[in-house]
């Protein structure tokens, strides 16, 4: 019910120096099951209904914002301008600018830093940093030889030349290719990856079934308690995610076959099932950001501070670090920047891609040789305090439509270390990893003092 | 929104083939948006009370053409009979039998409105006078044609026909706001309530809570209080998120996403309520489901859900809101204004609805207990829609659907535009007067009341 946020008393000024970013809020759309209830929907369509939500949620009607940062990681190549594109559909003014942004399942939390960036260096006041992802929409390809063939067809000037084009199509060539996913320099699947970095740090099926679990039980008591009813908005019939099971049990979650690693060698028992493997997903969210100013000109209390990002990259090509432990080397260079250990932060939120990914970060934090060989310290990292893990659910509960994830994270942290930190009357931390495809890894720190 | 039937009527073919085979021939009814005035010019009061008198200069004050006779009066478009000093059926032709000889000259889209007194059981002559207003005004509303309509307006002893009740219902009654409302009585018990600054306005300054807010009747619900100056808090459930939030920001309203059923749902609405500092003048309580199946095939998870959604959730919403003030910051202002959803299934019944008939006649005793529970601090009243064009109707099997829709006096259906009207009208600061009734927005149904 405020009015546009457009006007304000007092014109913006640009900061000579780094000034504050904050969360505001979040919305997203409950996540389905790929081939399930948004099956046949476009990320267009999805991201657009996750910015509307957006939008009524915070009264952003027709008010022009500094920027929108989005993102899918599987795109079609006819969406170049997809989040620009989105944001022409919503209420928002149609002077908002737009960018598409990339990198595998951390686009997400990248596109936050981006706006969170955008604003600490005083170049606009608040945005949207969003993403979107269907596996169901997923794009196919033409063949390589297709493609080039089609190129030289639309070049051919006569119908000799069209005909000598043509005769070189074999039948292979018009087999449709869908996205690849398997990492392209080593044409092993993520999971299978994951499988070996797995067995390396020793973890159990039990352990990963326990993870699995206790993401599905959290997620559905976070669901309970209303932690969602502002951070979600039901569609196409859908009120909770799809994938969400708050009637699993250890026993349910065993009698899973394994699917990754099964057909290597090295790994004498594999562990992975569908049961601590996140599924295929289709979704959307997005976060409000902005400045202090802006945040009191329109009348909203900010959740959280966006303290600071990491990045990191592994060279998992030549098996010198497992595919998805980026975010084990990224965090400890963020906390040490502040000073901060694991045990300064209050909540930690570890993207599940798999129960394994979240369990080898912590075994290797955990490692007095990781530390002193890896991370070169005097011993191990730390240890995280299980009970500040994940504490609302993640992926394995939620589902994981890539893009999409980063801004999942990010608002429902941001409202959980609010609260917190009102509660408790004193600031709460807390922390986002991400691992990404490609050996890479971003990580974010948040702060909340719950005013 | 017009039906095929009614579109086929106003071919050159099917005026022809209507008129030889005396079908139904639904008249275009005007709504707020084709006949914005509030009295359609010329009106006539009849009778000859201090009550006609007042009446006359209320309505010459709202800027209407009055006149006292219809000798000289050309296509009238409005009669007011007033009839609140009758004492024995004898007097009625006197007052009445003047407007028989204009029946068939009245404008199209014509209002009749009778302002009389209830039977109060003190008197034989005067109750027998008063109570035969209702079979004039019923039976007005069957001959009336052309869109036109008849209603009353039953007036407490010792209440002013120019109190804010009256004067608000004779407003919605004589507007073309009222375009399906047709043949009942509405009454007005006491003197309560003001006149609000602006008529066409009257929700300046004030904030409602419409329940099922999403799509359809809520939707239209509130487009219109939204039109009528409210702030818009608007539920519905999660799942209709999506929907409820592009109406939230055609409206630039607050979305609240609530299951009405689940155990919490009071406590999260006032919570939600709080957090933003709103107080709400208006309740509407919308949410609704059907589950039909014919009684011999009812199953306990179809009763049990329909019961839940339609009056249960009603219940424990309202005590909730009421009592939150026992514990912290109230999120009800003064002069509260409740409006829930009935149905005429509600007061005839249905084949095929037993539970939600069930749940609507729940929600007529609901306000009505609501009202008397209420008192000073506001009121609460239903409306119960027939044959509303929606999503929910067009899903009826087609013969079935053309049968239900011309069963009333107005051939028709009626739009979600009419209810949410009704609605508004019921929201009015000057509709204070009104406790605990049901107003049908049916077209006068053939079936029930």
């Amino acid at each position: 019910m405020t009015d546009a946020p457009a006007s304000r008393s007092t014109p913006y000024t640009v900061p000579s120096a780094v000034r504050d970013a904050y969360v505001l809020g979040g919305n997203r759309l409950p996540f389905a099951r790929s081939g399930g209830a948004y099956a046949g929907v476009s990320e267009q369509d999805m991201l657009t209904a996750a910015l509307e939500g957006l939008v009524a949620r915070f009264g952003l009607q027709g008010a022009q914002l500094g920027e929108v940062a989005g993102g899918a990681v599987l795109k079609l190549a006819g969406d170049l301008n997809l989040t620009r594109e989105s944001v022409l559909g919503t209420p928002l003014d149609a002077r908002t600018p737009a960018i598409d942004m990339s990198k595998a399942c951390a686009t997400g939390l990248e596109t936050v830093t981006h706006v969170s960036n955008r604003i600490r260096l005083g170049q606009i006041e608040a945005g949207v940093a969003c993403g979107v992802d269907s596996a169901s929409d997923a794009p196919i390809e033409v063949s390589v030889r297709l493609r080039r063939l089609l190129h030289r067809l639309s070049r051919a000037r006569t119908a000799v030349q069209r005909a000598q084009v043509i005769s070189g199509l074999r039948p292979g060539d018009l087999a449709p290719l869908p996205p690849r996913n398997s990492e392209p320099r080593t044409g092993l699947s993520m999971g299978d990856h994951q499988a070996v970095t797995n067995a390396h740090w020793g973890i159990t099926r039990e352990a990963q079934d326990e993870l699995a679990l206790a993401s599905h039980r959290n997620l559905a008591a976070a669901y309970g308690a209303g932690l969602l009813d502002d951070l979600v908005t039901g569609y196409r019939g859908l009120g909770r995610d799809e994938n969400l099971r708050p009637d699993s049990s250890m026993e349910k979650l065993a009698k899973l076959k394994p699917v990754f690693g099964t057909s290597n060698p090295a790994i004498a028992e594999p562990t992975m099932t569908a049961g601590n493997s996140t599924p295929l997903s289709d979704g959307a969210s997005s976060v409000l950001v902005a400045s202090r100013q802006w945040a009191e000109e329109n009348g909203h209390a900010p959740l959280a501070r966006i303290v600071d990002t990491r990045i990191a990259a592994v060279d998992y090509v030549h098996g010198d670090e497992g595919l998805l432990m980026a975010p084990a080397y990224a965090v400890p260079a963020l906390l040490d920047a502040h000073g901060l250990g694991l045990e300064d932060l209050d909540l930690i939120e570890i993207h599940e891609a798999f129960a394994s990914t979240v369990l080898t970060t912590l075994a290797a934090w955990e490692s007095e040789e990781f530390g002193r060989e890896r991370l070169g310290r005097q011993g191990a990292f730390g240890s995280v305090d299980r009970s500040r893990l994940n504490i609302a659910g993640s992926s394995l509960a939620a589902g994981h439509p890539f893009a999409a994830t980063g801004g999942r994270i990010v608002a429902t942290l941001s409202k959980l270390l609010h609260a917190q930190a009102k509660q408790k009357g004193k600031v709460q931390r807390g922390l986002v990893s991400v691992c990404a495809a490609g050996g890479q890894g971003s990580v974010l720190l948040l702060e909340s003092d719950g005013k | 929104m017009t039906d095929a039937y009614t579109r086929f009527t106003r071919t050159a073919l099917g005026r022809q083939i209507v008129k030889k085979a005396g079908l139904p021939n639904p008249a275009r009814l005007p709504r707020q948006a084709d006949r914005p005035e509030p009295v359609l010019d010329p009106v006539v009061v009849l009778g000859s009370s201090a009550g006609a008198d007042e009446v006359a200069a209320l309505l010459l004050d709202w800027g209407a053409d009055v006149r006292r006779r219809f000798e000289e009066t050309p296509r009238v478009g409005s009669v007011v009979v007033v009839l609140d000093e009758v004492s024995a059926p004898r007097e009625l032709g006197e007052i009445v039998l003047p407007l028989a000889g204009a029946m068939r000259s009245l404008a199209p889209g014509a209002r009749v409105v009778t302002l009389s007194r209830p039977a109060t059981g003190e008197d034989l002559a005067r109750d027998a006078a008063r109570g035969g207003v209702e079979g004039f005004v019923r039976t007005l509303g069957h001959e009336m044609r052309r869109g036109g309509t008849a209603n009353g307006i039953q007036v407490a002893d010792g209440v002013a026909l120019t109190a804010p009740g009256v004067a608000t219902t004779l407003r919605f009654l004589l507007s073309a706001r009222s375009a399906f409302v047709d043949g009942q009585l509405i009454e007005v018990s006491t003197d309560a309530g003001r006149r609000p600054q602006q008529w066409d306005r009257p929700l300046e300054g004030k904030t409602a809570l419409v329940t099922g807010a999403a799509r359809g009747i809520g939707a239209a619900i509130a487009r219109t209080l939204d039109s009528l100056g409210a702030e818009l808090v608007l539920l519905d459930v999660p799942a209709s998120g999506s929907e409820l939030s592009r109406v939230t920001n055609e409206l630039r309203a607050t979305p609240l996403q609530l299951d009405v059923t689940s155990e919490a749902a009071g406590a999260r609405t006032i919570a939600f309520l709080r957090e933003r500092g709103i107080t709400l003048d208006v309740l509407v309580l919308n949410a609704g489901i059907t589950r039909d199946k014919m009684f011999a095939n009812m199953t306990a998870d179809r009763w049990d859900a329909v019961i839940a959604v339609n009056i249960s959730s009603q219940i424990s919403l309202v005590e909730a809101l009421l009592s939150a003030g026992d514990d912290g910051a109230d999120v009800l202002a003064e002069d509260l204004r409740v409006v829930s959803l009935a149905s005429t299934s509600g007061i005839a019944g249905n084949r095929g609805q037993a539970n939600y008939a069930t749940s609507k006649a729940g929600v007529m005793a609901l306000v009505a207990a609501l009202a008397r529970r209420l008192g000073e601090r506001g009121t609460a009243n239903a409306v119960a829609p027939g044959f509303i064009e929606t999503d929910m109707t067009g899903r009826i099997p087609p013969l079935q659907r053309e049968i239900a829709r011309r069963a009333n006096s107005l051939q028709q259906g009626g739009l979600p535009l009419d209810v949410a009207e009704t609605i508004g009208f019921l929201c009015a600061p000057g509709a204070a007067g009104l406790r605990g009734q049901t107003v049908r927005v049916c077209g006068q149904n053939m079936v029930g009341r």
